[in-house]
């Protein structure tokens, strides 16, 4: 019984950590009609951030961290779209092709600049003492982290659906020319959602950062992630990430508990499943 | 003119191995088995429009099936030939059904997804592929019992393997059926309103890309006498799309070109800088930017420019 709990909240965890690396590869797809292959180095670079800065100053917040690391992530994401991606707007795969160049620059970078070992990075203090909850003992740390993960949904959700610059963002994703036809700054709204994505990723491999540790092939490992959650979602539903994230986050959690070997399989007949019966994903529209 | 420059080529090519030293003959094979594997990523990128992420999955997995019937299961080099091309021929038709339910970009991510999984499978599976350490102690095949173990004996091998692939690469597309295909890629709703079926003629090429992907790692497992997850890896995948877009997509000689190149660029790079893949990552950002339909398109822009203005 402690083994399907604990495996149940480990899937949990994951789920959260995946959605916060899908949620803004979704949110970018959506706007921008851009597969941002760069996303699983985001979020490998925010792990590496975070595990220097927490094992430099010890006592040193986590959450304080991991904003820093996402500001950080978001400069540089911003830095890319302005200098590069905007040069490409008419040519959406050579867009595709420099978010992969600059995710091979990142990832390389990071090896030169950390080494090939993995570097663990430390539970906060106060999150290491388990939690009893009916008898049964869970890592509180993960509880915390499945807690922000909701956390940042609802925020996002608030956002796209209750603010004037959600309200903009939605006008773009449906008709891009039309936004920009009555005065909707477009091009600055696909800065600030590249920013935006960038820094939940990198926040959120601050966060997952205690769970996973940082190294090299981080990124490789958690793009492949990204990308089935969102086909399973939807792409450019940020619903579609939601639930896409914790199934998968439950599949693979548990295909590599029970079936260590054949995880990888496992994972793929979801996705085959879905792109069967409903190429859109669970709650993309038809024809985006 | 262009006759008497391709009769030269190929003289060159055949005669390489016995004015070039061993290592330049060991380069040339690399740079066959490179174009073929570029060449039939061609079909997809720049005659079907179909930009594929995963290619590396069809020569990974064709040199992993070679190299494990050899090895674990005793085959012979020919049945064991015949088994890895179909089982990827396989493989190809079975992901081609996948991969083009959607077309554009999700093509692309379920390409990419789809070889990840793959990579993953060859590292974490590792009593059957021996994960990182990848299969040692392979031998290469003796056709018609000519050994190939020396250089100029498999560039010939390969060169005979790799002209013959350009020939039925070139046939395909110079056919109706590439015409089809090329319409499609161009304008899919007319072409099904003409009557055909475009999503067939895509699988078709798909499966056909796939069957010379893995005849290119065929040879590459005989080349290096070794195999290692990395084949599978993107960045393997992404080297043959650069050779491709770099040496211009859709034309037949663009790829071999912007393979070769690649090829080179990868040798000298990796003798002077360890970093390699930064290296990859940075060309990526040069050739989209700066030429964005590739180095033979460009140069034949030049050439065409030069003879106007001599006129």
């Amino acid at each position: 019984m402690q083994f399907w709990i604990i495996q149940g909240l480990n899937s949990l965890s994951l789920g959260g950590l995946l959605f916060l690396l899908s949620s803004g590869f979704s949110l970018i797809f959506g706007l921008m009609r851009l597969a941002n292959l760069t996303h699983g180095a985001f979020f490998m670079l925010g792990t590496y951030f975070g595990a220097t800065a927490l094992r430099s100053f010890t006592g040193l917040n986590i959450w304080v961290t991991a904003l820093g690391a996402g500001i950080a992530v978001a400069a540089l994401g911003g830095l890319f779209e302005r200098l590069v991606l905007t040069r490409l707007k008419t040519n959406p795969l050579g867009q595709v092709l420099v978010t992969l160049g600059m995710a091979f620059i990142i990832s390389d970078a990071c090896l030169a600049l950390w080494g090939g070992d993995s570097i663990p990075v430390p539970t906060p203090s106060n999150l290491q003492a388990p939690t009893r909850i009916f008898g049964f003992v869970f890592p509180t740390y993960r509880l915390v982290l499945v807690g922000c993960a909701i956390a940042a949904a609802i925020a996002l959700y608030f956002l796209i659906e209750r603010t004037r610059l959600g309200a903009m963002i939605r006008a773009g994703v449906d008709d891009r020319q039309m936004a920009r036809a009555v005065g909707i700054p477009v091009s600055n709204l696909f800065t600030i959602v590249f920013c935006l994505g960038a820094g939940i990723a990198g926040a959120g491999g601050v966060l997952g950062g205690p769970i996973l540790s940082a190294y090299p092939g981080l990124d490789g490992d958690m793009l492949p992630l990204a990308l089935i959650v969102v086909i399973l979602g939807g792409i450019g539903s940020l619903l579609g990430a939601f639930v896409g994230s914790f199934i998968i986050g439950f599949i693979y959690t548990f295909g590599t508990a029970l079936f260590p070997e054949l995880a990888y399989i496992i994972l793929f007949l979801p996705m085959i499943f879905v792109i069967a019966f409903r190429p859109q994903g669970l709650f993309g529209r038809a024809g985006a | 003119m262009t006759r008497i420059a391709l009769a030269v080529l190929a003289v060159s090519l055949a005669i390489l191995p016995f004015f070039a030293g061993d290592f330049y003959i060991n380069l040339a094979s690399q740079a066959l088995i490179a174009a073929i594997f570029a060449l039939s990523l061609n079909l997809l990128v720049g005659y079907g429009g179909m930009t594929s992420l995963g290619h590396a999955s069809f020569l990974g997995v064709a040199a992993y099936i070679s190299a494990l019937m050899t090895t674990r299961y005793g085959m012979g080099h020919g049945l064991a030939a015949i088994v890895s091309i179909a089982g990827t021929t396989l493989m190809a038709a079975f992901f081609g059904l996948i991969a083009l339910r959607a077309t554009g970009l999700g093509f692309l991510m379920i390409t990419l997804a789809l070889s990840q999984v793959l990579w993953g499978l060859a590292y974490r599976m590792s009593d059957v592929t021996n994960g990182d350490n990848g299969i040692t102690g392979l031998t290469r095949p003796m056709p018609f019992g000519v050994p190939l173990d020396n250089p100029a004996s498999f560039y010939w091998f390969a060169l005979i393997v790799a002209v013959f692939a350009f020939a039925m690469m070139a046939i395909f597309v110079s056919s109706s059926f590439g015409s089809t295909l090329k319409g499609v890629r161009d304008q899919p709703r007319r072409m099904a309103a003409l009557g055909f079926n475009p999503w067939m003629i895509r699988w078709i090429t798909f499966v056909y890309a796939g069957f010379w992907g893995g005849v290119s790692g065929l040879l590459y497992v005989y080349y290096h006498k070794y195999i290692h997850p990395t084949s599978l890896s993107t960045t393997s995948s992404a080297e043959a799309l650069l050779g491709v877009i770099a040496g211009g997509s859709g034309t037949l000689g663009g790829p071999v070109v912007g393979a070769t190149l690649v090829l080179l660029l990868k040798n000298y790079a990796s003798a002077y800088v360890e970093r390699w893949n930064m290296l990859l990552g940075l060309v990526f950002l040069f050739i989209v930017l700066v030429m964005p339909t590739g180095i033979t398109p460009g140069l034949r822009k030049l050439v065409t420019s030069m003879r106007g203005g001599s006129r």
